[in-house]
């Protein structure tokens, strides 16, 4: 689904290297997850995947279903398939929840050529996404994110991805600010995504949402590379140990 | 008599203006002793300090190409229950006015020539108030020479609003004088669309007795049309005032709103938000003066300017001794879609009052470029992420529009607006 090979990335303004040779192989259908120390370039690499600027890839590649995504626009990753939810969700005061949402269905079904989605259709579909993960019709009235809790915002994350049907969804810490229930119904929405199709890399520290979505493999990030990668197992030793040992196990 | 005013006018306005000042006694004297304030104070300078920001030429000039134009084939209040009354080159569609409930409406043009009318005591009166400390000469002369209006008096609760739409084509020159009167208890809203004239100097006086309320919704689209506005009017006690302008693609606009709280416990707004593209001025120049115990005033206007056009903001708050508890609020913004446009501002205060709390602020920005990422991860593509943004920092101007539908129309007319260019 998604093959990054030796992503090399720096800064654009200075000269500080981020992303060290990044090789990951996501296949269609897994779960991978990603753990590393603070600052190791995690969400670094979603940035880079979907877009975001300020980053020079320097080397290495990127393709999604074999299409090189570097090269596209972050509205046409999109609309080929890609999604993150956002460690840290912005806020966008005077744009309703529900319109910022129809817009983004209909702006990737353009794109791909396909017809919109009604009016009619559309409140149907978001009704029922948004009571599954518990979203009250005022939290999608109310302006994107503006005076969500931490929380909300997650949530509203993942209803975004629920409706938008991605093939490849990049969760960059969405368990951070989630208490139990809630971290159980994020979970939840993102298993009922699971059809063996649709891919996933879930960035987390915790063992915890793993405990909820079932990795099929583990990696652990530090200084901007993939230092090890194993079964979900390798997640415990990092809750247990930390990742003192296995920094020095590479080093 | 005012045949001898400076070059303001074109002939045809002249001649008309010159027609009704030949008529009735009221209108005699309010007419001849504008006329000569007018003379007294002389047309704007450029080098005028109230007029830093724009050149006030093409206000002035005789010989302004005025080019007729075509509007945006885009309707705005289309679903609203409304009065409707129509204005066709500067002047009334139709000799016969809406009659309405608890409202009685009528043309200046008729009142003119009566040698009594209510309207006596408020026609100049509120403009001539206004002309402290700085002059505004071309107010002046819109009552000097103002061809047609309306004159408005609303005696109770008017249940929907009244909707003046124009229409000119050609190169209409048009002074146009509007007078609003709300008595005690009585509430009514104004809205204005389309355009008098090619060029227009619109006044409204607007006297709200104790406890009245009045809204005010102007849309100015009008592609290449030069708008200078006026609004004067007197809030007495626990009373509102609302005035609400959306400038969309006008070549030059200014909008003055010179406001004066006299009695106690009333709130006014004046708000605005506009889309400049290229060749496009636009200015809002408000005067609040607070002149008696807990009142609240508000000032907010948003401006999105792109291809060179320019934004200018002068917004005063003069709180008198006495005034005690006054709130005063004001916030200029702009947001600038490249480096060619410009946003002037200059805010102030004065204050002789000890216990009030006013607060201004004025700011330009460009689109924010995490919000902007944040929709294209979505699939919106660039263009229409910025809408939706520029959506979202005119939103709390439209915020200050009281009613709903209202807001939402004039939110759906923006997206339209917004999506045609
Ligand atoms: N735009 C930027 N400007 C300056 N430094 C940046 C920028 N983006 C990332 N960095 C730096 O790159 C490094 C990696 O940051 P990144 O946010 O990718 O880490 P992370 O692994 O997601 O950390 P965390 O677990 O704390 O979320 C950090 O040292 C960070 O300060
Ligand atoms: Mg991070």
């Amino acid at each position: 689904m998604l093959e990054i090979k030796n992503l090399c990335v720096q800064l654009e303004e200075e000269d500080k290297k981020i992303l060290r040779g990044v090789n990951l192989s996501l296949e269609a259908g897994k779960v991978h997850a990603i753990m590393g120390p603070n600052g190791s370039g995690k969400s670094t690499l979603s940035y880079v995947l979907s877009g975001k600027g300020g980053y020079e890839v320097t080397e290495g590649s990127a393709h999604l279903e074999g299409n090189d995504i570097l090269e596209m626009e972050p509205e046409e990753r999109a609309a080929a398939g890609l999604f993150l939810a956002f460690q840290y969700p912005v806020e966008i005061p005077g744009v309703g929840n529900m319109t910022f949402l129809r817009t983004a269905v209909n702006s990737q079904r353009k794109l791909r050529g396909e017809p919109e989605m009604s009016a009619g259709e559309f409140l149907k579909v978001v009704r029922a996404k948004a009571k599954d993960l518990k979203i009250d019709a005022d939290m999608l009235k109310r302006p994107v994110n503006v005076g969500f809790s931490g929380g909300e915002k997650k949530r509203n994350e993942i209803l975004q991805m629920a409706m938008l049907e991605p093939k490849m969804c990049i969760l960059d810490e969405t368990d951070s600010g989630l208490d139990v229930d809630a971290m159980k119904l994020v979970a939840q929405g993102v298993n009922a995504l699971r059809d063996g199709k649709r891919t996933f890399l879930v960035i987390t520290h915790y063992q915890r949402l793993l405990d909820h979505i079932k990795p099929d493999v583990v990696h652990i990030m530090a200084a901007g590379r993939i230092i090890k990668s194993g079964g979900p197992e390798l997640a415990l030793e990092v809750e247990n140990n930390g990742y003192a040992d296995l920094l020095e196990e590479t080093a | 008599m005012v045949a001898s005013s400076p070059k303001l006018i074109s002939d045809r306005a002249l001649h008309d203006a010159e027609l009704i000042s030949n008529s009735g006694a009221w209108a005699k004297n309010a007419r001849q002793s504008a006329s000569a304030r007018a003379q007294e104070q002389g047309l704007p300078q450029r080098r005028d300090e109230y007029w830093k920001y724009t050149r006030p030429d093409l206000f002035v000039q005789k010989n302004v190409a005025l080019i007729p134009q075509a509007r945006p084939e885009i309707s705005i209040f289309a679903d609203q229950m409304k009065t409707e009354i129509e204005f066709k080159n500067a002047k009334l569609a139709a000799d016969d006015l809406p009659e309405i409930d608890n409202c009685k409406i009528e043309s200046l043009s008729n009142a003119c020539a009566l040698d009594l009318h209510w309207v006596q005591d408020i026609y100049g009166k509120l403009e001539l108030a206004g002309q402290n400390p700085v002059k505004r000469s071309l107010a002046a002369l819109n009552t000097a020479m103002a061809t047609e209006g309306l004159l408005v008096h609303a005696k109770g609760q008017v249940s929907s609003p009244i909707r003046i739409h124009s229409v000119s084509i050609g190169s209409i020159d048009a002074v146009i004088h509007h007078v609003v009167k709300v008595e005690a208890g009585a509430s009514v809203t104004l809205i204005e669309t389309g355009q008098y004239g090619a060029r227009s100097n619109v006044v409204i006086e607007v006297e709200v007795a104790d406890t009245g309320s009045f809204h005010h919704i102007r849309i100015q689209d009008g592609q290449e049309s030069h708008m200078l506005t006026h609004i004067f009017a007197s809030i007495g006690a626990d009373a509102k005032f609302k005035s609400f302008t959306l400038t969309a693609d006008c070549k030059m606009t200014r909008n003055e709103c010179i406001l004066e709280l006299v009695g106690d416990n009333s709130s006014v707004t004046v708000a605005g938000a506009c889309l400049g593209d290229s060749n496009f001025h636009h200015d809002d120049t408000v005067f609040i003066t607070h002149d008696a115990v807990n009142c609240e005033s508000r000032q907010v206007f948003k401006k999105v300017l792109r291809n060179g056009a320019v934004g200018v903001f002068q917004g005063k708050i003069l709180v008198k001794a006495g005034a005690q508890k006054t709130d005063g609020y004001q916030i200029s913004q702009s947001l600038l879609l490249d480096e060619d446009s410009q946003f002037l501002a200059k805010p102030e205060l004065e204050i002789y009052a000890d216990d009030v709390a006013c607060s201004h602020g004025s700011t330009s920005g460009a689109i924010d470029e995490e919000a902007l990422f944040y929709l294209r991860s979505r699939g919106v593509p660039e263009p229409k992420a910025v809408d939706l943004l520029t959506l979202s920092f005119i939103a709390q101007a439209i915020g200050e529009i009281e009613d709903p539908d209202l807001a939402q129309a004039i939110l759906s007319y923006l997206t339209d607006i917004l999506e045609a260019r």
